[in-house]
Order: structure tokens, then sequence, then C-alpha cells
């Protein structure tokens, strides 16, 4: 929403300044876009006469102008190429320095063609006043009186244009007299009266008939339509002073009749619309459109239409697209010499969905669909009638309404005490009523409670909080004073933080402290991708997605992160290790959405750090670095992966050979780790080997501790004892099940069992391999005897001969 | 054997111990002068053969030189090591200018997003604010109707919001799921599963269909959420104030409250921070909307508005998170760019507290 400052003085009597009407809009909800005074970028341009021009020495199109910039002192030499340039010529200078707007350039002392130029004769164009730049601007002979002054203030172009944005719920400051109002309410001056309109009662029947056709009044999208016929006008250009103020707001003037509407439309909020009323075939009515039915619209577009569209149209065509855009067939040109005004009220709902439908944005869309003034339709016509008749003559008709302006005064129930509850906020009860009378509002009743009625202006007013509202931004939000906010446990502030929650801010710790980085990538994937990792279902694809990279909801982390490896490695890097800690989704149901520690490694991305270094070769990062991650955060997060099966049936996206899952039981998936399948490797585009892991945070089990006490440490006095073991066992046994068995031969003894050595080839055959385990005896009553020792030892080698066929090492 | 041979023997062994060179040298004296077969454990043989003055006299003596002997060969052998240690740590020499590596602390990175929610967890877990969540797809009901947001509203409109295809929804008659646009469910979800007073903060991840050099389609919110029967505007004002104080790490704080419209709160204001607080005087940072809960949420979420009342308010996390760090760009954040997170990011050990600060 855009109007002048004189254009709002126009309704507000005040002595205010701009900088105080600009804060006073802030705090009371008319939050301003932007101010701009023309007047600011034509500072620097006077009103100069031409006293002589030449033919420029070397330049046929060129003149060497001698302008008179100062009454009485010496003129200036000036090249000018305007072809209208002539001695006597009363036009606009800018001096050396200045900066035209137009162009973009600052004006230097330099030679056109030899001959030194020491200032611009300026057109509209390069002021941006307007598109014209056939010549120099060319000034009333009289104005030679103004020569020195600046051009903006002698020409009135000091007018400086508001823009304020508006919230949807305050249709009535679409027009300049409801920001007045708001204005005049916060204390800013006084809201001028309504003039009275004279003459405008009309002498005869509009002999177009206007009909509302609608199968039933209930849910129509026009209510009411109020006409009036104007005949024997004579249409031409409207007034300077009006083209004036709706082009400094960026409204195009197109002729007189419609530059009153929309100079009422921005004054008053309420959009009118004219029709050519010969081009018109019998009545005019307001009625669904047919499906397919066309109308060719103002902007020269032709729309198709729909049965939920309301049109305007005659026995013939349509002619407008109700509230959204006039008809081209019908508009009023330079030669209309009959006219028909419209001034209606369509329903909000409908006209912001046809709006969107047909995709067209207009001003009186923009006001209709907020909600006009269903008070202000016969007034509104008045008004319009008026002010045509001021500027392009003609006789009126009476008035002609169908249907009933749909005003529904709406009572509030309301105690004045309710705007210190609400809002901690002292207001005299006697403020509380002139805000709300200021505002248009009525008050009955004796109190506590009143009756409060709002204005028909005012349809976002339901209830108690929305006149609460009221009475708290006129007296402004910063004067209710901070209270601070009682401690709730009365003492030392007790944690606030869940398990889960706990649980994914350890993860992330636990893993930077692994040397990983944090990434943060999108929810949605590509569909292809989606599908690769397990998801893809059509429950979780978008509907109306962004790119086709991001087309559906993600069923893990790692596609996203190895996408970005890739990315990374494309930036040089080729160690790279990230992780995140975030959402992942099986289904749409508020169940479905599972959280995820997920993590990849590439190269030599290691734990103890990436890349070449002089201690120690760097070796690529594998399945034992990732199990190592996967184990270090199970840990860090009170899970012992030592406690965990192992099973080799990580998912499809992981090398099949060298991955594994963790469970806990049969159901519970605590992690899955393992090298990256080379097709996944490939499908992502990730140009070298990567492995990853990923836990499941949801199905860690729940910590059980009762007590913030540990059980008391059981340290032995008596020395552990150990002894190695070396045996030699068919390669694709699982050193996990020979550490089982040799902990299952002494379960009360045995305290530990390590694997310190693993050797294959050589000597042992293709497919043997030799296992060293350290077994260490933990004894609890007394030292142990070499016999006791012996009898263990021949139980480890038994059992685990037993579980897994190994030979002991001779 | 008299005193004088004593003397002599004695004059003999502290010469041999004074030449001896190293340690094995050393040890060849002791074993000549106090090993079994040495000269001391010899004299001492001779003592049984004496005459007892004799052997008073020579037995004393005798005693006297081992005990010499003794000093001088641990005084001797004490000087020995010392030279062997420094002959052997003058061979032993690294080169203590190759470089080491600082290990995994110092390599990892915490994303700018999760420090600043920690941060914000922390600040608010002091006002006693417990954090929801909820998920990200979600309905039509929690994320529009129940608060007090109208079907023909545009932000339910295709061109704002993600809608997911939902073809078993759509087959039964029912709204398309959809993706949260706000977090602002969350209030819902709380209000309808919990009894006053309710103090949460809600983070979480959002979406929009928007893109360009300030928005993503995704990007991160924080909600805050008060109700009780009495908790009023003036408390707002004061915990938003606390808020920023502490999250901007300043003891002072200029903000502006604003009237201004959201169809969840009546009545609504935005809030401007004063730039100070990130050390650009003289400008005003939108930050965040708030406002008193409106009548109509609390009742949909099935509270009595005539008896509870409070406020809510709601801001980017992205946006805070770039102003507090002096971070340029909102589309980096979800780059995984190795460079920006590693310049950017924290460390494992920057965890914010109360006691230690925010950013320490």
């Amino acid at each position: 929403m855009k109007f002048t400052l004189s254009w709002l003085k126009d309704h507000l009597e005040t002595t205010a300044s701009l900088a105080e009407i600009r804060l006073k809009l802030d705090q009371i909800g008319l939050e301003v876009e932007g101010i701009d005074d023309p007047g600011e970028k034509l500072a620097a341009f006077t009103i100069a006469r031409v006293l002589e021009a030449k033919r420029h020495p070397n330049a046929d199109k060129l003149q060497v102008l001698q302008v008179e910039i100062e009454p009485g002192k010496p003129s200036v030499e000036v090249v000018c190429g305007a072809p209208n340039a002539r001695a006597g010529l009363v036009g606009v200078f800018a001096p050396l320095g200045a900066y035209i707007p137009g162009t973009g350039i600052t004006l230097e002392k330099k030679p056109v063609r030899g001959v030194v130029s020491n200032g611009m004769m300026l057109s509209e164009r390069e002021m941006e006043l307007s598109e014209d730049h056939n010549g120099i601007v060319d000034l009333e002979a009289a104005l030679a009186d103004s020569v020195g002054k600046r051009y903006a203030d002698v020409l009135g172009l000091s007018d400086p244009v508001i823009e304020i944005k508006l919230t949807p719920n305050r249709p009535d400051c679409t027009a300049v007299r409801g920001v007045a109002r708001d204005l005049a309410a916060a204390g800013l001056g006084t809201l001028k009266p309504e003039k009275a309109l004279e003459g405008v009662e009309g002498s005869y029947d509009s002999p177009v008939d206007i009909l509302l056709e609608f199968a039933s009044p209930d849910g129509a999208p026009c209510t009411c339509f109020a006409g009036r016929y104007i005949k024997g006008i004579s249409n031409g250009a409207s007034p300077a002073w009006m083209q004036k103020r709706l082009t400094a707001i960026g409204q195009r003037p197109i002729n007189a009749v419609v530059d009153v509407t929309n100079y009422i439309m921005i004054d008053r909020g309420r959009p009118l619309h004219v029709y050519d009323a010969d081009k018109l075939t019998g009545a005019i009515r307001a009625r669904m459109a047919r499906n397919g039915e066309q109308v060719l619209a103002l902007n020269g577009r032709t729309y198709t239409l729909d049965e939920t569209m309301c049109v305007i149209a005659d026995a013939k065509d349509v002619h407008d697209i109700g509230g959204i855009m006039g008809g081209e067939h019908s508009g009023c040109t330079h030669d209309t010499k009959n006219i028909l005004i419209e001034c209606a009220y369509f329903e909000p709902v409908a006209i912001a969905t046809t709006g969107r439908k047909l995709g067209i944005t207009t001003d009186a869309r923009y006001r209709f669909e907020r909600g006009v003034d269903p008070g202000f339709i016969e007034p509104g016509l008045d008004l319009a009638t008026r002010m045509m008749l001021d500027i392009v003559g003609g006789t009126p008709s009476r008035r002609k309404i169908a249907g009933k302006p749909p005003v529904k005064p709406f009572k509030v129930s309301f105690e004045f005490a309710r705007v210190k509850r609400l809002m901690g906020l002292e207001v005299l009860d006697a403020e509380i009523r002139r805000t709300l009378e200021q505002l248009g509002f009525t008050i009955e009743g004796n109190g506590p409670r009143f009756e409060v009625t709002a204005p028909s202006w005012r349809p976002d007013v339901h209830g108690p909080a929305d006149l609460v509202e009221e009475v708290a931004r006129i007296a402004g939000l910063e004067t209710i004073a901070s209270v601070p906010l009682p401690r709730l446990t009365g003492g030392v502030t007790r944690a606030t933080l869940t398990e889960g929650q706990r649980r994914v801010r350890r993860a992330r710790r636990a893993l930077a402290a692994r040397g990983m980085v944090e990434a943060v990538t999108w929810s949605f994937i590509d569909q292809s991708e989606a599908e690769h990792f397990g998801g893809g279902a059509e429950a979780l694809q978008l509907a109306n997605p962004i790119s086709s990279e991001m087309t559906t909801m993600r069923p893990g982390l790692l596609p996203g992160l190895l996408a970005a490896a890739h990315r990374n490695h494309n930036r040089g890097f080729s160690d790279i290790s990230l992780f995140e800690v975030g959402q992942a989704y099986r289904g749409d149901g508020e169940k479905d959405q599972f959280t995820v520690a997920a993590g990849v490694r590439t190269g030599a991305a290691g734990l103890t750090g990436s890349g070449r270094h002089w201690d120690g070769i760097a070796s690529p990062a594998g399945v034992f670095d990732v199990k190592a991650d996967a184990a270090a955060l199970l840990a860090a997060l009170g899970v012992d992966a030592g406690k965990a099966q192992i099973t080799r049936d990580a998912p499809s996206w992981y090398h099949p050979g060298r991955s594994a899952t963790l469970r806990l039981g049969p159901k519970v998936v605590l992690a899955h780790f393992g090298e990256i399948h080379p097709a996944t490797l490939k499908l992502l585009d990730v140009p070298a080997p990567a492995s990853a892991f990923e836990v499941f945070l949801d199905a860690l089990p729940r910590e059980k501790r009762k007590s913030r006490a540990k059980p008391p440490l059981a340290a032995s006095g008596l020395l552990p004892v150990t002894r190695d073991f070396a045996f030699v066992l068919s390669k694709d046994i699982a050193a996990g099940d020979v550490v089982r068995a040799a902990q299952g031969a002494d379960k009360t003894l045995i305290s530990g069992v390590k694997v310190f050595d693993l050797f294959e080839g050589g000597n042992l055959g293709a497919d043997r391999k030799s296992l060293a385990i350290e077994v260490t005896l933990s004894p609890t009553e007394r030292t142990l005897t070499d016999d006791e020792i012996d009898a263990v030892s021949a139980k480890v080698i038994a059992e685990v001969k037993r579980a897994t066929g190994g030979e002991i090492r001779g | 054997m008299s005193a004088t041979d004593v003397s002599a023997i004695e004059a003999e062994l502290m010469a041999e111990i004074a030449a001896a060179a190293d340690l094995a040298a050393i040890e060849q004296v002791r074993i000549g002068a106090l090993g079994r077969k040495g000269r001391l454990p010899e004299m001492m043989g001779r003592l049984g053969k004496m005459a007892p003055d004799e052997r008073k006299s020579f037995g004393a003596a005798v005693n006297r030189l081992k005990d010499q002997v003794t000093t001088a060969l641990e005084a001797r052998k004490s000087v020995l090591e010392t030279a062997a240690m420094s002959v052997r740590l003058a061979s032993e020499r690294s080169d203590v200018t190759l470089p080491v590596r600082l290990g995994p602390v110092a390599d990892g990175r915490i994303h700018p997003i999760s420090q600043v929610f920690d941060e914000i967890a922390e600040i608010f877990a002091d006002m006693g604010f417990a954090i929801a969540e909820g998920p990200d797809i979600e309905t039509d009901d929690l994320n529009f109707t129940k608060l007090n947001i109208p079907p023909e509203h545009p932000a339910r409109q295709m061109h704002d919001t993600f809608y997911l295809k939902s073809p078993e929804r759509l087959a039964r008659g029912e709204a398309p799921m959809l993706l949260r646009t706000h977090t602002s469910p969350v209030q819902v979800r709380t209000m309808l599963s919990q009894k006053p007073p309710i103090r949460i903060i809600v983070p979480g991840r959002v979406y929009r269909m928007d893109s360009d050099a300030t928005h993503t389609p995704m990007f991160h919110q924080i909600e805050g959420l008060v109700i009780d029967e009495n908790t009023h505007f003036g408390h707002m004002k004061w915990c938003l104030e606390e808020f920023c104080k502490a999250f901007f790490e300043v003891d002072q704080v200029k903000m502006r409250f604003r009237a201004s419209h959201f169809p969840f709160t009546e009545p609504s204001a935005e809030v401007d921070v004063g730039a100070e607080a990130i050390g650009k005087p003289g400008k005003w940072l939108e930050i965040l909307g708030c406002g008193m809960v409106h009548p109509r949420v609390i009742e949909m979420c099935g509270l009595d508005p005539e008896k509870y009342q409070g406020w809510a308010f709601g801001m980017g996390l992205d946006r805070i998170t770039m102003l507090k760090y002096g971070i340029p760009d909102l589309r980096d954040m979800f780059n995984a760019d190795l460079r920006w997170l590693r310049h950017y990011g924290f460390t494992c050990l920057d965890v914010p507290t109360l006691a230690g600060g925010m950013s320490s």
C-alpha cells in the first residue's frame, strides 16, 4: 500500500513530521517498507533559462547553449543534443557533480567534441519522472522568474511516497483514509470529517438493468451490486493533480474515468469498475462463469474461466472477472460517452480462489480478498458519481442496487480489565474508550462488561483479544513493562532434556570427538536414491517438489552424506569424514519418523587423522574404522556393543562381505556398519571407496539407572593371570565365535579374552588362518595353582575346538 | 701382617678404583677386592691364625678398609654410570621439529546450528523451558486448522507448502499430509497432551517452497510457548530480552516490539534487536515474531480460554546463528562444504553452559 504525504494530509490534520509519522506507523502495526522522497533525488536540479543556442562547431546534432542558472549572474556554457533546445526555453539544469538518476551518471567536467560543458539540461527520463526522452524539459515561460530555485520545490514534486506492508487482517488500511484514522487514534492528529456530497441523487432510471444471477444468495460470491448510469460525459485526461498523485504511487494514468476509479480505490479502499455503457447488450449481471468461457482482460491476455469463478456479463459476453480485472471490450476510452459505474461486494474467499487459479494479482483483488467495507457500497458509488460529474460531466441516473450490503454488526462483550490481564499494561478506562471510539467502535453499557460493536470496515475483529490488540497497539507495545517470569521450581533450575534429547546431543559430541565433521543435509532427496536406500514409497513423495533432486523424504542419512562426500571430493578433498544426527522417515505417520546418527569415511580418513603422515602409512578407512565408530558411539550412549549380536545381514547398500548389523535380540537393530557397496558408490558418483555406519538412536534400550550411586568396585587383591593360545582354524570361522567359546570355557575364572594376532597365508594353506588370543583369569578367593591354570587352559582348548574346529597351534 | 701392609693394600685398591675407566672395570675391581676370592676376604681368613691381641687390631683395620673400599667403589660407580648415561643420551636424538597430529578432538566439528541449538536449550532451561518435538510430516489440521489458519489462507497454497502425494489418504477422502511450515504444530500437540502450566521451546526443521539467496526450502525454527492462568505480554517481553542478552552475550540489548499480525496470536508483534548486540550499531535486526496465543487456538487445543492464557514466539534458528557468528549465506548451512564446516563449526569441547558461557 502506497500513498503520498500530501494525500495522507487530505484526511489527517497533523503537524507531525515525516519521521514521527514513520515511527508511529511502525509502532501501530502498519510497518513502513520504505519512504521515497522524490525531492531528495531531485535536490540538485534547478530552474534555468537558455539565453542563447548556437550550433556546435564540431557536431551537427549538438548545440552550445548559454544558460542562465542564477538571476543576474554570468551564464554558463552547456553542450546539449536535445532537438528542442532553443533560446528562451525555461528548463531544468544539473550542475557539475550532480548525480543523474535516469542514467546513473555523475556529471564531470569534460569537453564534448572539444567544447567544455558546465552542466546539463535534463529530460524527464533523466530525472526518472517519466519515460519522456523526446527533448529536454520545456517549462512555462513564466517560470523564468524562478531561475535558480530548486525544480522539485517550484513544481511541487517533493511529496514523499510512503509504502506500508499491510498484514492481511487490515483491509481498512488499504485506504489512505484508514491509515489516517489509525494515526489519528494514535495521537498524531485528527481525522478530517467526510465532505457532504451534493447532486448525486439522479433524475432518471438507469437504462441498463443490474441483476444477481446465482442459484441462492447463500454462499454467492457477489452479494451486492450497486450501479449508476451517467450519460453524456466527456472523457479525456484526468486533472494534473490526480495524475500526479497516481503517478507518484506507481499507478499509470489512463483517462479521467479510469483514473477516478483508481483514485477512489486508493483513497477509500473501494475498488470500482466502469463500463462503456454503449458496448453493453441488455442487462448486466453477476453470475458464475460457464466452463471454458473466455474473456479478454484489460491486461491484454485472454483468460479461460470455470464454473467456480464469478463474472460480470451482459446478455452476450463476459465483461469483467468479478472483483479482479475488467474486460478489454467494454473498457472506457477517450471516446466513451455513456458509462455504467459498478460498486459491488465480492466475497473474500471467492476472490482469493479465483485470483490464485488465474494467477492475476491486481489492486482490486488485493482489497476484495481482504474484505472491503460492506458499509461503503452506496457511499462509494455516490463518491464516484460526484467525482465523475466534477471531472467528466454528464447526467447521473438514480442508483440501481441488486442484493443487500452484507453488513453484519458484530458485538463483543468486553471487560476493560482484560487489557491489564493479557498485556500487563495499565491503561485508564477513559483511554481505552477513546481509542476504540476513535477507531470507529461503538461502546454500549455501563461496565464492567461493555458491548462493543466493530465498525463495518473491521472484519478482523471477533473477540475480546482483538479489542485488547487495538488498545495495546495504539498505546504502543513499547509502553508495556517487562516483568520477570517466576521460576517454576523456585530454586535451582532442573534438567529439562529428555533421554532421547540427551542422546542426540551426546551422539553429536561423541562423533565430533572422533574427528568427524557434522553436516546438516536436506530431508528430501532424489527418488532413485531413496529407492536405492530402501525408501521411495509414494506416500513419502512430494506432490510439489521444488527440484528433481528433492522429491522424496529420505529413508536414511547416507544418501545425503555420500552426496556431500562426492561434492567435497570435487572440491579437492580426498579423505573425508562426515556425520549427521537427524531424522529419517519410514512412512508418513508420526511414529514413522526416527532418529539416526550416521557417518561416512572415505579415503584414509581414519581416527587418528587423515592423509599421509611421516609417522606411518595412511591406510584406507574400512569396515573396522566404522565398526569402531558405531561401537564407540554406542558406548558413549551407555550401550555395550560387545553384548550385541553381530549378524552378517547389513542392507544392500553395504559391501556384502565387509559389513554387519548390530542387534539386541532378533528384533532390535542397533546399527549397521561396513564398506559401501561399489554399485552404491557408482550411483552416487562417489569416486573413492567409502565406509559408513548408521546407529538408530530410538532403538537403544532405555537407561535403567535407579540411583545416582555406582555399584561398589569389586577389585580383587589377587593378581590376574594371562595365558596365550594360538588356534589354526578354517578361514571362514568368525573371531567372535572363538572369543565367545573361550569365554564360555569357565565363566567364573575367565574375566577377559583378547584377540592379539591374526595370521593368514604362509604354510597354513589358502583356506586356513591362525588366531591368537590372550585369556585373562581373575581369581577371586586365592591364588591359582599351576594345576588349576592348566585345567582351565585345557577347557579353553577343548571348548574352542568343539565350537569352531580350531586346533591349538603347536 | 702389619698395619703398614693394610695401608699398602688400601693405597693399591684406591688406585685401582680411581683408575677404573668403565662399569666393567669397576666390577672387576670390586670382585678383586670384595669377591669371594678377593683380597679383603683373604685378609679376614688370616684372622683365625693370629694371636688374640693381633687379631683384634688387625680385624679392626681390615673392617675399616672394607668400609673405605665399599664407599669408594660406590662413588666411582656412580660417576661412571652418569658418564655412561651421558654418552647414551648424546646418541639418542629426535628431530623434535617433525610435525605431530592434534588428534580427533581437534579435527572434529559440531555444525553451527547444533551448537546454537545447545546454547538456546541451555538458556531456556534456566527459565524452566523443556524441549518439545514433533514430526516433520504433519497433518493439515495440526499445521493449519488448529492454529486458526483458515483453508483459504495463502500459506496453505501449493506455492508455499510442500504437500505429500498421500495416495491412500486421498483415496479415503482425507487431506494429504504436508511438511510442517513452522514448528507451531508442536504447540498444539503439547497443549492437547499436557496440562498447564506449560513452558516449552520447540526447535526443528521446517519446510517452505522457497529458494533464493535468502531462502532455502528447508530451514530451522525455534518456537516458545508459555501457558498458565496469568502469564502476560510483559512476561514475554522480559523472557525475550533475557534470552537475547544471554544469547548474544551482552549486558544490555535494545529491543523494539512492533504490532503485527499472525493468525495464531492476538495481539501479535514483530521484534527487532538493536544490532549493537552483534557489534553493528545503528541498525535494527528483525529476529522474531510473537504474541499472546489466540483464544481460539487455546480452545481448539482443548483448554478453556477464559481460564488459561499464554504467549508464543518463533524465530529462525539459522538466522540468529548467522547473526551471532557472522555467517554470510544461509545456503551454505546445508551444503556440507568441509572448508565451511571447519571454519564455522565448533569442537566437541565447546559445550555451552551457563557457568562457562555460551560460546566458550
